[in-house]
């Protein structure tokens, strides 16, 4: 049956379309974008006062299966992210057992399929078990389906391995994905190495714990050719070094949270475990830093490193509780009513930094409203205020430090291949 | 009804302050005095110590505080583990509070444990001392300690010395001396002494000399034999010639200046035997004064409910 999306303001950065069109949805593709498409015959939905936007993609989501079923499935992670507007996301390898062979890549596959709420593309590990000691067999996890590597949840801290891995992924055409984090400046740390750990008594994480890293990593990218993703960015120095980085023509694209972008240490004051996560939220500098580098194009996307715990895991003393918060259900209000409404970022950059661009750096289809592609996309309601509450959350992860925030621009419909997955926060 | 608890002097008043070194400094005389109190204010109350790092003198010093004032102590027998994590402590915690246990004294190596424990129990909790955070009784024995020496606070000043990072006395004697009005200065190994503490209203000194000859109080603190393991020092013996408070440096003194230690003591690394001993020294007193001050805390929580 055909659809018809009518009356909405579209936004396409892929074909940097902004403006009153109706869209026309067929056989799970948009068939056509005109001004007043005539509804004979077609389901017509109605965008009337509501924003069109590609499906959002998320580059950096943990979904926990297998192993993690107790924080999120690959099940409830995909109705959180069709509720947050994502029409596609990545599955991170740091499960248990850890993504690391190719018949893993095709079980997750298979759970995604049964789940088919939206696109799941899974990240394989880059070393075995990734423990950073042996290569994993990423040419064959690439056939299998995986469309980037990483070793997430930490950093790879032999240089040697890490050339080499690069080495592989540069010549099977797929990005290096990697966490910052040089784990002897790390060490125990529990938040930013800053005032507010200095007042709590808790051991910090420095800025250098992660710029160490990365300096390191734009060396060997720029040396072995490889396409180098450097999630979550925390930090003005890290921002500065990838702006230089891409300057000097090392093939590296970056990303950065809502978090970060956000909330600075102040967060964790009070021993809130909602704002423990790795690399920590740092200052005021930084997060005027990192969305100035957003708008500039520096740093070319948001993720949301969406990171589910229990509530029984989160709730303890500060250095007992996992590092990580959910992010799927909030990204976009958040940085549509913070960053768009307060004049940092245009609507259009946000929707690039959130769909063109993620479906880019992944190298997946999507990211568009072209005639001919998959008809993934969300209809955002500006208008209406959502107080965020963290208990009506899809994701079984509630552990977000933004619960009671008043944000704007909810995803009111979110369409995957045609088919509407979610409409005003209902199971389609 | 949630009871009071006594986790930080972060939030303490002047007024608060005061009232407590008052009430210290009048179960002191009663103690020093050997005087037995008219009545025993807490009897029939119930005291659980909880005490997952190992300690000695706080311990019985809470104890005796406790037992002064007519009150009983539960003898939990527990592994001084401290990787016992909150989520089981709290376990513990809620069963002792549904056996009417009528407040709780808990020492752990994780920073913010305690506060955690108050926050999901209706019952007061007592802060003695959680990872680097705070040490609350432990200032308030100081702050007596100063003020039977000096009459009253504002204007001192106070030399903090050594391993400032891990200090949990450091930090709970830094935000109560500020709401006294007292300056506080830092020194110590360049890895010891966070740059924002700055940031936390101290001074953060170099010249150690100059500062301790300025100072009211100097006020060394513990150096754990670990941190040279972990590479914050390189060796206990430079850390004593550079840090450490011995005859030459001792020389420097103001006349009217005291020495303080919140102890166990390493003779010989942090303070030489000579300072140890030395007259103005009154890091036997601290120890007297900590019963009277916990005393003073039990109290102030406790009585009258």
């Amino acid at each position: 049956m055909e659809q018809l999306i009518r009356g909405g303001t579209v936004l396409d950065p892929s074909q940097n379309l902004n403006g009153r069109f109706d869209i026309l949805v067929k056989n799970g593709q948009i068939a056509a974008i005109a001004a007043d498409i005539p509804a004979t015959g077609c389901l017509v939905l109605d965008a009337a006062d509501k924003i069109v936007i590609p499906g959002l993609i998320d580059l950096h989501t943990h979904l926990r299966e297998p192993g993690g079923e107790a924080k999120e499935t690959v099940e409830t992670g995909s109705l959180a992210a069709a509720a947050g507007g994502f029409t596609g996301i990545t599955a991170m390898p740091n499960t248990n057992p850890v993504l690391d062979d190719p018949r893993k890549i095709s079980e997750l596959l298979a759970l995604a399929a049964r789940a088919g709420h939206v696109r799941v593309w899974p990240v394989g590990a880059l070393t075995k078990g990734s423990a950073g000691k042996e290569l994993a067999e990423l040419a064959l996890m690439q056939r299998a389906g995986a469309r980037a590597f990483t070793d997430d949840g930490r950093g790879v801290a032999d240089a040697f391995l890490t050339r080499n891995a690069m080495l592989y992924c540069q010549a099977l055409g797929v990005p290096f994905f990697e966490h910052c984090e040089d784990e002897s400046l790390a060490g125990k740390g529990q938040l930013h190495e800053g005032v507010v750990a200095a007042k709590l008594g808790l051991p910090g994480i420095t800025k250098s714990a992660e710029t160490v890293m990365l300096a390191r990593d734009l060396i060997l990218a720029k040396e072995t050719g490889c396409r180098l993703h450097i999630m979550h960015l925390s930090c003005q120095e890290a921002a500065e070094m990838i702006c230089c980085a891409k300057a000097a023509g090392v093939s590296v694209t970056a990303e950065v949270t809502p978090h970060h972008l956000l909330l600075t240490e102040d967060a964790a004051d009070g021993y809130n475990t909602n704002a423990k996560m790795k690399p920590p939220l740092r200052t005021a500098d930084d997060t005027a830093a990192l969305c100035k580098s957003l708008a500039d194009g520096i740093i070319d996307a948001v993720a949301t490193d969406h990171a589910p715990h229990t509530e029984i895991e989160k709730t303890g003393d500060f250095n007992s509780a996992p590092f990580g918060i959910v992010g799927l259900e909030t990204a976009f209000p958040l940085l549509y009513t913070h960053l768009v409404q307060t004049g940092r970022l245009s609507l259009m950059q946000l929707v690039e930094r959130m769909s063109t661009r993620p479906a880019a750096i992944l190298g997946v289809p999507g990211g568009t409203l072209r005639p001919g592609a998959a008809a993934d996309l969300v209809i955002i309601d500006t208008t209406a205020a959502w107080v965020i509450d963290r208990h009506a959350f899809f994701s079984k992860g509630k552990n977000s430090p933004f619960h009671g925030w008043t944000v704007y621009g909810v995803p009111a419909l979110t369409m995957v291949g045609g088919r509407v997955v979610m409409k005003n926060n209902r199971i389609g | 009804m949630k009871g009071r608890s006594f986790l930080s002097t972060a939030n303490l008043s002047p007024a608060e302050l005061q009232q407590l070194l008052s009430l210290s400094q009048n179960y002191c005389d009663v103690n020093n005095n050997h005087r037995l109190l008219p009545h025993k204010l807490l009897r029939g109350k119930m005291i659980a110590p909880l005490f997952f790092e190992a300690s000695t003198r706080t311990k019985v010093s809470f104890e005796r505080a406790a037992r002064n004032l007519g009150a009983d102590l539960v003898d939990l027998q527990i592994g001084a583990s401290s990787i016992i994590k909150g989520e089981s402590v709290l376990e513990t915690a809620r069963t002792l509070q549904a056996m009417a246990i009528d407040a709780l004294v808990v020492r752990h190596a994780s920073s913010g444990l305690p506060a955690f424990l108050a926050d999901n129990l209706h019952i007061p909790v007592i802060n003695a001392g959680d990872g680097w955070h705070e040490h609350p009784t432990q200032a308030l024995l100081d702050l007596l300690t100063i003020s039977q020496e000096f009459g009253s606070f504002a204007g001192l000043n106070v030399l903090f010395l050594g391993d400032i990072r891990h200090s949990r006395v450091a930090r709970s004697n830094l935000f109560a001396m500020q709401t006294l009005g007292i300056k506080v200065r830092m020194a110590g190994p360049p890895t010891l002494v966070p740059p924002e503490m700055k940031a936390l209203g101290a001074e953060i000194v170099r010249d150690i000399d100059q500062a301790a000859a300025e100072a009211d109080v100097v006020y060394l603190l513990r150096i754990q034999w670990e941190r040279q393991q972990s590479g914050f020092v390189s060796s206990l013996s430079e850390y004593s010639k550079l840090y450490g408070m011995d005859e030459e440096r001792l020389a420097l003194l103001q006349s009217h200046a005291i020495l303080l230690h919140p102890g166990p003591a390493n003779v010989g690394v942090e303070l030489s035997a000579a300072a140890y001993a030395w007259p103005r020294s009154r890091i036997e007193a601290q120890v007297n004064n900590g019963v009277a001050a916990r005393m003073a805390v039990l109290h102030w929580l406790l009585a009258g409910d």
